[in-house]
């Protein structure tokens, strides 16, 4: 399995990864999780690698073989949609952050619909989850990891409670509850329909 | 026998604890940084941060011939910085083992070269090995301290990004049981003197021979049978790749690449109709394998540059690929710096001045980008001063443009005060602007000299950079504070017009350390003229869209610099009610 997550540092894309991979361990597979984090505390572009099966070895996914791509924000999952492979599929949030170049006015802003659409181009088996925007129902933006945790639980082979464990096991005791009730709303956002 | 998922920095870690290393010392530096955080977790083991490489090597040699084992770490350009010891570190050897571990960064991802550093261990003849993943992470520093002490001569581990920051599954061991040997008199061998160096240096030459000798039948390298038509030769991360894209193939896996193995690659060669050599950046085992008058494919097909992955191989050597390729024109998203970062204050005293910026390495570097522009140079930990000064006596008054130095608190006590002194010694005309944010931010806020706390997280003394400055003979130094933009901005330019050699120290805690105030600022549209006077901040919070400047609730962090700057106070800052309200409907402030 091939699972590339992208987003904007700062988004909990590596908390994700590590719940991710967590899981994978636990079930007795082998396990590759790569990160590049240099400079995400700046506000730049993150991604992790995550490729679990009986026996891995690059510990990058090759362009056009990710089986998921897991998305927190629009504009990153069109940067790295090239490594989505021919029956693969997007989970990604419609969430937008403003990279500064766009903020400060240098370089126009793509609109939502244009970025939509290039997504429905290259991704025919995709899937929005309004992640961003459930976490702040929930009452807190931070938990939109936990959120798209939920969401792409239904499409991966680990039982629910092994969610809930790894949930329980990887974050700070003080926010189990909320990241599980997040998880839960993730869950639901994607059984639902 | 307990599983673990490691990191390779936390794989080193692992390794050196168990091996029963007693001593570590490191400077921060991407990839290396979460080795020695990791093991400063272990018990046992005393760790620090040492000033820079070069003294992180030195007290590990130090450590090494008291007789514990000693491990020094860093990135890749560190080992420049820690050249110098590490050459007499080889005549000398290793009385305690010493190993020492060098990140590499193929691909650059946060590094101002791809400098292939197994060339050290040809340079200064000392062995090489390059695991592939976590787990040989893990059992080669373990190993490294071993091979270190058997043949009384230091060992370099070399690490890349992908094994650095990947994690995979380890197999973590036990503590070995290594009472320190004691420190054992005997200057003929420390004190590297001509006379007794030329004697160490035969020595050198045989213990090296050793090692080689001990390489070929070694199983740190690995033959792997497949397939009589392909044979590959590699090391590091290239063997996992290699491995994924040619399943069929023989591999020798070497997992020391110097002293090289002859005799293991003759023999392997003669096992294979063809052999290819496939490793990041340079040509090392190619350049071997070709002395040796063997016929390899490698660096003729494979690039120099960046890192390999997967696709870059089977584009270069079987030519087949599936056609995808990335998305066209879409806007870029680069590093900037942090809503609240205090270099912002002071970036925006510099901008649209006559300046001619020394800059230096750190966060502050981004500095040099727009909308800040306000950097001409990066060269290396602590050029900014000594490029500047350099480029102020190359003009002298031929160039109206003031030569000026930006260097951060970290990398000022990393390498910067030698440069500071030698301004001051030569008479240079250079304003040096010392950024302090108390901590080393790049790296993820480890502490240093200024911090007045250790990597262990002891109390200690709080080294003043302005208070070096003056005991570096500097007489003019003016302190700000950035978060005062407007008043930072008259005081520079002022301090700016006088002579030099001087320092201004801009001091700010880094905004990721501590908690601002409780709510965002906000825009009055009504008073907002649209000047984009804060927008040149260039704080990520900040946007403008519609003729005016709006903040993003989310991420603002409420240190109110673009409201100091505002011409119109036309921002401030919400309300506590103001503050909730925007909280529930967009998610408020972190």
């Amino acid at each position: 399995m091939n699972i590339l997550v992208s987003g904007v540092g700062g988004q909990g894309v590596i908390l994700f990864s590590n719940i991710i991979s967590d899981l994978a361990l636990t079930a007795g597979l082998d396990v590759k999780k790569s990160e590049v984090h240099g400079m995400a505390q700046r506000g730049g572009s993150v991604t992790t690698h995550i490729r679990y099966a009986p026996k891995v070895f690059s510990p990058l996914i090759e362009e056009g073989t990710a089986d998921v791509i897991v998305a927190f924000e629009m504009m990153e999952a069109l940067r790295y949609i090239h490594f989505l492979g021919p029956n693969g599929r997007l989970i990604y949030d419609t969430h937008r952050i403003d990279p500064l170049p766009v903020s400060t006015g240098v370089v126009e802003r793509p609109a939502d619909e244009q970025l939509n659409q290039r997504l429905a181009v290259r991704a025919p088996n995709r899937r929005t989850v309004p992640a961003f925007e459930t976490a702040l129902k929930l009452g807190n933006a931070r938990v939109q990891n936990t959120v798209m945790l939920g969401a792409i639980s239904c499409f991966l082979e680990f039982p629910e409670e092994a969610y809930q464990q790894a949930i329980t096991r990887l974050v700070k005791p003080k926010v189990v509850e909320l990241n599980l009730k997040a998880f839960a709303a993730g869950r639901a956002l994607c059984t639902s329909v | 026998m307990t599983r673990k998922f490691l990191s390779g920095d936390e794989a080193v870690a692992q390794g050196a604890w168990e091996a029963g290393c007693h001593v570590a010392a490191a400077y921060p530096g991407t990839p290396s940084t979460e080795i020695l955080e990791a093991l400063s977790t272990y018990k046992d083991v005393y760790c620090e941060w040492s000033t820079n490489e070069k003294v992180a090597l030195e007290v590990a040699l130090g450590a090494s011939i008291a007789g514990a084992r000693a491990l020094a770490t860093m990135k890749h350009v560190g080992l420049n910085v820690a050249a110098d010891p590490l050459f007499s570190a080889a005549y000398i050897g290793a009385h305690g083992g010493l190993v020492i571990v060098t990140a590499d960064d193929p691909g650059l991802h946060s590094s101002q070269n791809e400098q292939d550093n197994r060339y050290y261990g040809l340079m200064a003849k000392v062995p090489v090995l390059c695991p592939s993943d976590s787990q040989e992470a893990k059992d080669f520093t373990r190993r490294a301290f071993d091979i270190s002490e058997e043949f009384d001569i230091p060992v370099i581990v070399r690490l890349t990004t992908r094994t650095a920051h990947s994690s995979s599954v380890v197999e973590a061991g036990e503590r070995q049981a290594r009472p320190g040997k004691g420190y054992e008199k005997q200057i003929t061998k420390t004190m590297i003197l001509p006379a007794f160096a030329r004697v160490r240096h035969v020595d050198l030459e045989k213990r090296l021979d050793r090692v080689r000798a001990w390489n070929e039948a070694s199983d740190l390298n690995r033959i792997e049978k497949g397939s009589k038509q392909r044979g590959v030769i590699c090391d590091g991360v290239a063997y996992q790749y290699a491995r994924e894209v040619f399943p069929d193939a023989s591999f020798l896996k070497l997992g020391m690449v110097w002293p090289f193995p002859e005799n293991l690659v003759r023999r392997f060669a003669n096992t294979v109709d063809e052999l290819v050599v496939i490793e990041e950046v340079d040509p090392f085992i190619e350049t071997q394998v070709h002395a040796l008058g063997i016929k390899a494919t490698g660096k003729d097909k494979l690039p120099r540059t960046d890192e390999l992955s997967p696709r870059v191989l089977r584009k270069a050597l079987s030519g087949t690929v599936a056609p995808v390729e990335p998305e066209p024109d879409l806007p870029k998203r680069p590093p900037a710096l942090c809503p609240g970062c205090p270099h912002t204050g002071i970036f925006w005293a510099l901008q649209k001045q006559k300046l001619i910026i020394g800059g230096d390495i750190g966060c502050y570097t981004l500095g040099g980008l727009p909308p800040h522009s306000t950097m001409d140079t990066c060269i290396d930990m602590g050029a900014s001063i000594s490029a500047a000064h350099g480029c102020d006596k190359a003009l002298g008054d031929t160039d109206p443009r003031r030569r000026v130095a930006v260097i951060g608190d970290s990398t000022f006590f990393h390498s910067g005060i030698t440069g500071l002194i030698n301004t001051v010694y030569n008479q240079s005309n250079v304003i040096t602007i010392i950024t302090d944010n108390r901590t080393t931010g790049m790296t993820g806020h480890q502490p240093h000299p200024g911090t007045g706390k250790t990597l262990m997280g002891k109390e200690t003394t709080a080294i003043d950079p302005a208070e070096v400055a003056r005991a570096c003979g500097v007489k003019r130094i003016l302190s700000v504070d950035p978060y005062q933009a407007k008043a930072t901005r008259k005081q520079v330019r002022e301090f700016l017009s006088e002579p030099g050699p001087a320092v201004i120290v801009s001091r700010r805690p880094c905004a990721l350390l501590i908690k601002l105030r409780e709510t965002p600022m906000q825009v009055d549209p009504a008073k907002c003229i649209g000047c984009k006077t804060c927008i040149s901040l260039g704080c990520p919070a900040l946007s403008f869209s519609d003729e005016k400047s709006h903040v993003n609730p989310n991420i603002c962090v409420g240190c109110g610099m673009c409201a100091d700057v505002c011409p119109k106070e036309a921002i401030a800052q919400m309300t506590k009610d103001e503050g909730q309200r925007t909280k529930s409907e967009t998610g408020g402030a972190k």
